[in-house]
């Protein structure tokens, strides 16, 4: 591997906002270049998400390739990686999920330095709260799971909740008596928006071209194999294509010419007004369908389920809000004054297993980074890490060996479905 | 947010209704099939952006499946029939 560096136009520092601040900050150098799509490129990253971006940052890290261009139809970070709810932690039951999401969490807790970018990782520790005898069983099981996978997190009492977000309602008489929980305290939320342009802004200095605004409308392939892609700014050819685009793999699978496990389906967020801090953890609640944070603005930051349908259509239904609310007022009566200001919704990947899909395809140099469902963001720095180690040298990295189209050949799932609740 | 015209109660609610996929997957004979096959059929989908046939149960009502054509990036509902039903076609 070669270990290269980037050549920023203009490292950022305390130094340089000072100097930047003498100058009424008019010479801030752009972050990335807007350029015009060359004829053909060794490496083509469709989506310019995080997964996307991080994929060129690190092939042209890691493996020294740098004649990439990453191709996304709207803006940088402008689908999933900026409607998701920042959550980044570990904690999967499986260990081939654990191993996977601990390296991702490593990558993040070095990523501003890494990037030159802060991307505000603040690991305020994540508690999932247990309602049931069962649920608590369960999270035994799950802990200690992560223990031997040397995972850091620890078993709460609602005492020991109560004392970590006093607000929330641990009497007897509440709609669900909470019994326990347990708590990663690596576990945090980062920047999202920083995340993509962090890892933009560093591939470009690496000399990759990120254009935006440009659709991949089809796929050419010669013979079994992917030669380029129809865009809306024309053709530009490629030996390798890496697909980074999440709800919409399918439509670009089809273009490609066959079919992959995943299913669409609106996955939304919604924020409060801004309030004075009142939660300075984050809680999941799996059983009841509801996860939040506050957010350093004070919006209080609620993600649910994903709503129940086939969806391309990024708003998402009523219904689900309704659940979501009704869910976490019962943990929280107090925040019934509050208002909503905002709702979004995202288009998500989901696989049979609701584990990834990292993996080579029957078309010859076309890979695909896929199946994210509802828990892409925390993926990213270990997604790139992984898929641009397969694009660069047609073999999957150890970690995501596990995660290949072949499985639902053999049958050996990664069953995270029920694992993960409704975490993201 | 959308209505579903149910064949046998009429025009409810959204919530009402259970979703149950992509239809027309026509069950493969276990026996006879690979593993690939079997794999097709069990986890493959065509997850359509556009016009898409698809199963839907009146759970909180008469709790019959059918079948419904929707557009999967508008929700515009063209057509809803039974399961027996012969797939209408889709025009682009």
């Amino acid at each position: 591997m070669a270990a290269r560096k980037p050549s920023f136009r203009s490292r950022y520092s305390v130094l340089s906002l000072i100097r930047n601040a003498l100058s009424y900050h008019d010479g801030w150098a752009q972050a990335w270049r807007s350029p015009t799509p060359k004829e053909a490129y060794d490496v083509i990253i469709v989506g310019g998400g995080g997964h996307g971006l991080a994929t060129a940052y690190y092939l042209a890290k890691n493996h020294g390739i740098t004649n990439v261009a990453v191709l996304e139809k709207g803006w940088l970070g402008g689908g999933n990686t900026g409607r998701n709810t920042t959550v980044v932690r570990s904690n999967y039951l499986y260990p081939e999920s654990a191993r996977f999401y601990e390296l991702s969490l490593q990558l993040y807790e070095g990523l501003s330095r890494d990037l030159n970018y802060n991307v505000m990782l603040s690991q305020r520790g994540l508690i999932n709260l247990g309602f049931s005898r069962h649920e608590m069983d369960l999270f035994g099981r799950w802990s200690n799971a992560l223990q031997l996978s040397g995972i850091d997190c620890e078993m709460l009492t609602p005492a020991e909740i109560k004392k970590l977000a006093p607000l929330i309602d641990i009497s007897p008489s509440a709609r669900f008596p909470l019994h326990g929980g347990f708590i990663q305290r690596r576990a945090g939320i980062a920047r999202h928006d920083a995340v993509a342009w962090g890892y933009a802004r560093a591939a470009d200095a690496y000399g990759i071209d990120i254009i935006q605004e440009c659709e991949v409308k089809a796929v050419r392939r010669d013979r079994g194999r992917v030669i380029g892609v129809e865009t809306t700014k024309g053709y530009i050819g490629a030996k390798k294509v890496g697909v980074a685009v999440a709800g919409h793999t399918s439509v670009l699978t089809e273009m490609a010419g066959f079919r992959v496990p995943l299913d669409s389906c609106a996955l939304q967020a919604f924020v409060s007004e801004p309030i004075k801090p009142v939660l300075d953890v984050l809680l999941m609640a799996g059983l009841v369908h509801v996860y939040l944070s506050q957010s350093d603005k004070g919006e209080l930051v609620i993600g649910g389920g994903s709503d129940a349908y086939n969806s391309y259509a990024q708003r998402g239904s009523f219904s689900t809000i309704e659940h979501t609310v009704e869910a976490l007022l019962s943990l929280f009566p107090a925040f019934s004054r509050l208002r909503l200001m905002r709702q979004w919704a995202g288009i998500t990947d989901i696989s049979p297993d609701r584990s990834p899909i990292i993996d080579k395809t029957p078309v010859e140099n076309f890979f695909v980074n896929a199946g994210w469902g509802t828990g892409g963001f925390k993926a990213i720095p270990a997604g790139g890490w992984t898929f641009a180690h397969l694009i660069a040298t047609d073999r999957p990295h150890p970690l995501i060996e596990p995660f290949g189209l072949d499985r639902f050949r053999t049958g050996a799932l990664i069953d995270e479905g029920a694992a993960a609740g409704v975490a993201h | 947010m959308f209505e579903i015209k149910c064949p046998w109660c009429g025009a409810r609610d959204e919530s009402e209704f259970t979703y149950g996929g992509e239809s027309h997957i026509a069950r493969p004979d276990p026996a006879a099939s690979s593993d690939e096959v079997w794999a097709e059929y069990l986890y493959y989908r065509t997850n359509t952006k556009g016009w898409f046939r698809e199963r839907w149960r009146h759970t909180f009502g008469c709790g019959q499946w059918f079948n419904v054509l929707r557009h999967t990036a508008t929700h515009e509902i063209k057509a809803v029939y039974k399961m027996t039903d012969r797939a209408p076609e889709i025009e682009p």
